[in-house]
């Protein structure tokens, strides 16, 4: 009797085990690490937001190649040592293949070394820093891709627009040399400005601690310029716009995502215009779905890092079903020639895997920031 | 005894110092002609630019000036020089940010009065704002007096001194923690609009969205309230030394301490006074900062404050017209190097300018040569 009721336990754990082995090929376990405390919590719970309704919306398909999503959220508080500690827990205790994350670069860029040499295909939705898909002797990561654009990419865009939506042909930059990011995007402008047919009148710099631009604003009143290339942070901006007002210059500000703030003084920066990853007034049909999806699930607009975020995941997951297996090598090789069309534009990847991808402009109005455009590359 | 001593010691070096110092003052006289050429270059080739940036460094010159009456002030009398004062300039503009932002003070002439001239509306609501900040700013500096400096008044100078980097440290990062002022750019929401003119065969309002025509000179209502604020400031604070009985006693105390004692002054009083109004005015800078560039933050006082100091200096640390005339001076040097050489040189171009003038007269433009020394 005992042992009869022994043999069918061990029966049905034969068969219960029988069950999950069958059921396992079935899985697709994805991780994302968001910062979820740390320094920049809201990045986190954005990133984590647009990543979960991503799964969520494969999984209501019938998943990825018939596999069921499963999600693993861990929290890599957007500093180096949390974030590889999350990134081996996931590849070597969960046996993830796919990470989407960090957020912060200098988060991304130790996991990015980890990944890769695990052979784990890892996208980035937001870090912006080149050596993140690029190592220190100019080699690509093979495994290792980001759906943002990085920040030269910005200028080009925003110099594209000047010169073939508002037509200007002169153009006036301000540049804090000290700072590498206002650097990257002026120099790009400056380059592509020039390439398209226009005149650069003035290149003027300042310092981040300066409040009075009265003598370089007098020489673009001097100059009188189409346009004012001023690609640095919404404090700036709102302390240079106010200025210019005083000097009854007219021509419109233009800049790059520092300017998304909701600090922006948009009353002085009136009339301006800057590059931007996304916009939820953009009127495409991707973009209004997904607005639409997202607010009902969690209650609020999105912001550009939970629409990176659903990019990079939906990305990820295209890749997979382009490739046709779960296998990171085919899939690597699917991201390499994918053509992804996604929320904050249509991304495709240059040989260093940053994406080549359409940038949103936004225009400046006394009333709020306004979808503008979407100007490709 | 001691003269003679001093007369063998200048004896013994007189000669390689004097060579030294006409090597250098020929150095200087070179970069004063040189910048002097590089100036007149540009007035020829565009006055009307050159005017222009004259004029906007008249603007910042004469908030420099507001804030340097303070540290001239405080120096006179106490020969303390209180670093604090660039910490009192930002609590005024802070003050004055949360009277127009939260408390709406700048339209109760408006709420109360319907029907008033609106000119005179922004004139009052402005005035209340300035009062209210300079109101605050005097009980601030009052109190960092009390508990700072009037313990250390017989301790050597260098004490007070340190004491007086330890206050200015204090009010930036306690001013720097989230609940206070935070470490934030706040944009700053001006108590009146703003209107500008633009000078080319004659004087025009410059409309909303059209571009001035090339060759004009702009100038702003803002400007136009520095300028008076300023002066009028001036004039007080000639009035209030050279005509009243506390300015008779501020002299006094500035002379000789303990005789003015002697002659029944309360000096402790007096120099809280000083104290006072150099807050005061320091408020008064803040707000008019702000309102001149309208993005503030916990540390705007450090660089305006450390320039006003340069220019009291310049001018000669103690004379109150020195002080003014030293403000005029930084900020002509600060926005015509910004034109004509380079914005990032501005700061080390308007320092230079203290080494030059403490090279060739230690005591500053109006200084007068110290008689004695401790």
């Amino acid at each position: 009797m005992k042992s009869l009721k022994i043999l069918s336990i061990l029966l049905i754990v034969a068969f219960l085990a029988a069950g999950c082995g069958a059921k396992a090929p079935a899985e697709l376990k994805v991780a994302v690490l968001a910062p979820l405390s740390g320094p920049v919590p809201t990045f986190g719970n954005s990133t984590r937001d647009g990543f979960l309704l991503a799964v969520e919306e494969w999984n209501a398909k019938g998943g990825v190649l018939g596999m069921t999503v499963v999600p693993v959220v861990e929290d890599s508080q957007c500093t180096p040592d949390p974030a590889v500690n999350a990134a081996n827990k996931v590849i070597n205790q969960d046996g993830v293949h796919y990470i989407i994350g960090e957020v912060c670069s200098k988060a991304s860029i130790p996991v990015s070394e980890i990944a890769n040499a695990a052979g784990v295909i890892q996208i980035s939705p937001t870090s912006t820093n080149p050596s993140v898909t690029v190592d220190a002797n100019g080699v690509t990561k093979g495994y290792i891709f980001r759906a943002c654009f990085i920040d030269p990419f910005q200028g080009l865009v925003g110099a594209k627009f000047a010169s073939e939506n508002l037509g200007a042909k002169t153009a006036f930059l301000m540049v804090d040399q000290a700072n590498d990011y206002v650097k990257g995007l002026a120099e790009a402008f400056k380059k592509s400005f020039t390439e398209l047919g226009g005149t650069i009148v003035g290149e003027e710099s300042y310092t981040a601690n300066d409040t009075d631009f009265s003598a370089i604003l007098a020489k673009v009143a001097d100059a009188n310029p189409d346009v004012i290339y001023l690609p640095d942070y919404y404090n700036i901006v709102n302390l240079a716009a106010k200025q210019a007002k005083e000097k009854g210059i007219t021509a419109p500000f233009m800049g790059g995502d520092g300017w998304d703030s909701s600090d922006l003084d948009v009353v002085a920066a009136a009339g301006g215009y800057f590059t931007n990853h996304y916009s939820a007034e953009d009127p495409r049909p991707e973009v209004q779905t997904f607005v639409a999806a997202y607010t009902a699930k969690y209650g609020s607009t999105p912001d550009a890092l939970a629409t990176l975020a659903y990019d990079a995941t939906n990305l990820m997951f295209q890749a997979i079903t382009e490739a046709g297996a779960d296998d990171t090598a085919k899939v690597k090789a699917a991201l390499e020639g994918i053509t992804f069309n996604g929320v904050s534009g249509t991304i495709k990847f240059d040989a260093s895997h940053n994406p080549i991808k359409s940038a949103t402009i936004l225009k400046v109005t006394a009333e709020g920031v306004k979808f503008e455009a979407v100007v490709n590359p | 005894m001691q003269t003679i001593s001093q007369k063998q010691k200048s004896i013994h070096i007189v000669t390689p110092n004097s060579f030294l110092a006409w090597i250098g003052k020929f150095l200087l006289i070179l970069i004063a002609l040189f910048a002097l050429f590089v100036l007149a270059k540009n007035l020829i080739a565009k006055p009307s630019l050159f005017a222009q940036n004259v004029l906007d460094g008249l603007k910042l010159g004469f908030v420099y000036a507001l804030i340097a009456l303070g540290y001239t002030m405080v120096y006179g009398i106490v020969k303390l020089i209180n670093f604090a004062h660039g910490d009192v300039f930002m609590v005024g503009a802070f003050v004055s940010f949360f009277a127009v932002e939260f408390l709406g003070l700048h339209v109760w002439p408006l709420a109360v009065f319907p029907n008033i001239n609106p000119l005179l509306a922004n004139v009052l609501g402005t005035i209340t704002i300035i009062l209210l900040s300079m109101v605050i700013c005097v009980l601030l500096a009052i109190t960092i007096e009390r508990v700072a400096y009037k313990p250390l008044r017989d301790a050597p100078r260098i004490a007070a001194l340190i004491t007086a980097i330890g206050v200015s440290f204090f009010l930036e990062y306690f001013g720097l923690l989230e609940f206070v002022f935070s470490a934030r750019f706040i944009p700053y929401k001006r108590p009146f609009e703003e209107m500008t003119w633009y000078i080319k065969d004659g004087i025009h309002q410059v409309e909303a969205g059209v571009t001035t025509p090339p060759g004009s000179i702009t100038f702003s209502n803002i400007f136009v309230v520095i300028v008076i604020a300023t002066v009028l400031a001036q004039l007080f604070l000639q009035y209030l030394v050279r005509r009243t009985k506390i300015g008779i006693a501020m002299r006094a105390t500035s002379f000789d301490k303990p005789t003015a004692r002697l002659m029944g002054i309360n000096v402790d009083q007096v120099i809280s006074f000083t104290f006072g109004i150099g807050a005061a005015f320091a408020a008064l800078g803040g707000v008019l900062f702000a309102i001149a560039y309208p993005s503030i933050k916990t540390l705007m006082g450090v660089y305006p404050g450390l320039k006003a100091f340069v220019a009291a200096v310049l001018g000669g640390i103690g004379s109150i017209p020195g002080a003014f005339v030293g403000a005029l001076i930084m900020g002509q040097a600060e926005v015509l190097t910004s034109a004509y050489v380079s914005t990032p040189m501005r700061d080390a171009i308007a320092f230079s300018i203290l080494i030059i003038v403490l090279l060739i007269r230690p005591t500053g433009i109006f200084g007068e040569p110290e008689k004695e020394k401790a």
